[in-house]
């Protein structure tokens, strides 16, 4: 015991006398990766088995049990996917809905965020108070309404009528993420420029937005995981318009019409998400650093 | 510190205002409504709008099909008070809540605290594996969760099966008992890399020296934890419970795919509620009713933004209560 607490009490010190107390924070690195690594192999096991599935025949599916790997590639269910389900086609409006309110939304919320964190201007308690006051407003509350109004508007043949009602919703986060990093801005900044003729504008465009970086990669990315993951709005946007649907909306549509292609199923899944996976695991940093700044700032 | 909680002086404000008139101060602050308003226009039609105008269709009848609604003043809210399902959903909406968040807070802040260990070279790898779930689709991995549950040798009854953990395989999203418990453990698997990533940067926040010297004084981990990590990382839980609190409202995607509602409204939360009574279903052969449905809706937003404004309430008068008597702990 007293020395297992010790091995613990001793690991930092490793800097100073590096040879002798080396091992104890080995030992603890051995025992807690051999732990750790069949808890990750269950969490990601979900990916592993679609994976698999998607290659094997609707009969081995539930047949061969839990081997991963399958007997024969069976090409064909990512042919059915791509052809009877669409996903191809899905995939793309995914993109161009997650394209569109990222871009959308990092507008408005950076010149919101500029104004309010930096200026003082009549009117500006009340309206951070009815940002503030939305933040709980769950989605149901506002779906109806959104879905007459996009009806109104005629948006509902395209896809803008999504990327709107996403960019619409009051990103209270990233307002006062970017109202609080601007805020920290030194004024002399700004005052030289203004000396040096500089508009209103152009200080934003060119010497603030560019200090921004952090807070844009934050926005950026969590808006995204926000759009990409999104079914309901696009459910009832786009469910009469199959050629509209997103990814989300395409599974739910084609699980409906051909519930017993499992392996087709798992082939369209495996589509969907296989793409994003790689596309962070190659931009992981910038995530999980965009994320952290939600936190950090 | 008395200094700076004490009140700005008000003679500053009193001074200032006479000298510039509201309209003044406008014309001069011409450029942020300027950058105020493509924000505003967008929330405007598709926050501010709906907020409203969901509570003037909750007083109609309304079919959504026909434009002939009729007014029908507050009977929606007479039945919404009277029908079981909404309750039942309503209650289930909490539940799901008071249930996920504490859970996935509780189990990201280990595993946080296991992957922020310096000595764990592997640590990179660990962090990506966990917060892998997170940027996969949710609608889709709702849909694959129903293979990998299926009671028809889906790979959990057979491991289950195999291990003797259990005689006859489960059918975890067909039984009333099960289902709604498998749909939060899911979400909690999808989402604990958020908070995930929130600890971690909160704990890279506290300074190693810390810790260094508390091993010095033979402090334990639990110990290191409770006086070091835990008031250091405090200010950040704040934030992180918030964020969690209103990203585990929105579980429409999974719920609907997985169960949608289902077995025998088991799983219907409020988000499927609205859905099915708004938008009508496959198994409901009833009419649309986009009034009813509206009621519902201005119901529970209402309630969940109460909660919220009495939470961020009490917390504040912790916290404040908290700086006052800090000097005690210690």
């Amino acid at each position: 015991m007293s020395s297992a607490t010790q091995s613990v009490n001793t690991t930092s010190m490793t800097q100073v006398v590096k040879k002798r107390r080396l091992r104890p924070a080995r030992v603890r690195e051995l025992v807690v990766t051999l732990l750790l690594i069949p808890i990750a192999f269950l969490w990601i096991y979900p990916f592993l088995w679609m994976v698999s599935a998607a290659f094997k025949t609707n009969n081995d599916i539930f047949r061969t049990g839990l081997t991963l790997l399958p007997q024969t590639l069976e090409w064909e269910n990512f042919v059915r996917a791509w052809v009877q389900a669409r996903i191809g086609q899905y995939f793309l409006n995914t993109v161009i809905i997650a394209a569109g309110s990222v871009s959308l939304v990092l507008i408005t919320t950076s010149m919101m965020g500029y104004a309010l964190g930096r200026y003082d201007f009549p009117g500006k308690k009340t309206i951070m108070a009815f940002f503030i006051a939305t933040v709980f407003l769950p989605a149901a509350y506002t779906i109806i309404p959104i879905f007459d109004l996009v009806s109104t508007l005629g948006l509902n043949g395209s896809l803008l009528g999504v990327i709107l009602a996403q960019s619409g919703g009051a990103h209270v986060i990233f307002i006062l993420l970017f109202a609080g990093y601007f805020g920290q801005i030194p004024r002399e900044l700004e005052e030289a420029a203004i000396m040096d003729g500089a508009s209103f504008l152009r200080v934003f465009v060119q010497i603030m937005l560019p200090l921004s970086k952090p807070i844009i990669a934050t926005t950026i990315i969590m808006q995204f995981i926000s759009s990409w993951n999104d079914f309901l709005l696009p459910l009832v946007l786009t469910l009469p318009r199959p050629e509209l649907r997103t990814l989300s909306v395409g599974m739910y549509a084609f699980r409906g019409e051909y519930f017993t292609d499992w392996a087709g199923m798992a082939a369209a899944a495996t589509i969907g998400i296989i793409p994003v996976i790689i596309v962070f695991l190659f931009l992981q940093r910038y995530f999980i650093e965009g994320l952290a700044g939600a936190v950090k700032q | 510190m008395a200094i700076r909680t004490a009140p700005p002086p008000i003679v500053t404000a009193g001074r200032r205002r006479p000298a510039k008139p509201v309209w003044q101060r406008m014309v001069e602050a011409r450029w942020c409504y300027l950058f105020m308003l493509p924000g505003m226009i967008l929330t405007g039609m598709f926050t501010f709008y709906p907020i409203v105008a969901s509570m003037y269709f909750s007083l109609l009848q309304w079919s959504g099909f026909t434009t002939n609604a009729t007014f029908i003043g507050l009977a929606n809210y007479a039945e919404v008070i009277q029908d079981r399902f909404f309750w039942a959903a309503f209650g289930r909406s909490f539940l799901f809540m008071f249930t996920s968040v504490p859970v996935k807070l509780t189990l990201a802040l280990i595993i946080a605290l296991i992957l922020n260990d310096a000595a764990l070279r592997l640590s990179p790898v660990f962090r990506t594996l966990f917060f892998i779930p997170v940027v996969t689709t949710t609608a889709i991995i709702g849909i694959v969760m129903t293979f990998i549950l299926s009671p028809f040798n889906g790979p959990i009854n057979l491991s289950m099966l195999f291990l003797g953990i259990l005689e006859r395989p489960i059918d975890f999203l067909g039984e009333a008992d099960s289902a709604l418990w498998t749909v939060i453990g899911v979400e909690i698997w999808k989402w604990l890399g958020q908070p995930m990533i929130y600890w971690l940067a909160a704990l890279q926040t506290v300074p190693p020296v810390l810790y260094e010297a508390a091993k010095v004084d033979g402090a334990s981990v639990w110990q290191q934890f409770r006086n070091i990590t835990a008031p250091l990382i405090k200010p950040f839980a704040i934030v992180i419970v918030l964020i969690t609190a209103v990203g585990t409202l929105k579980v429409f995607a999974l719920v609907q795919t997985m169960t949608g509602g289902g077995p025998f409204f088991a799983t219907e939360v409020m988000e499927v509620y609205i859905y099915r009574t708004a938008f009508g279903s496959a198994a409901s052969q009833t009419l649309p009713r986009l009034g009813y449905a509206s009621a519902t809706a201005v119901f529970f937003g209402f309630t969940v933004m109460a909660l919220a404004v009495i939470q961020w309430l009490v917390a504040r008068r912790v916290n404040r209560g908290g700086v006052e008597t800090g000097g005690m702990e210690g």
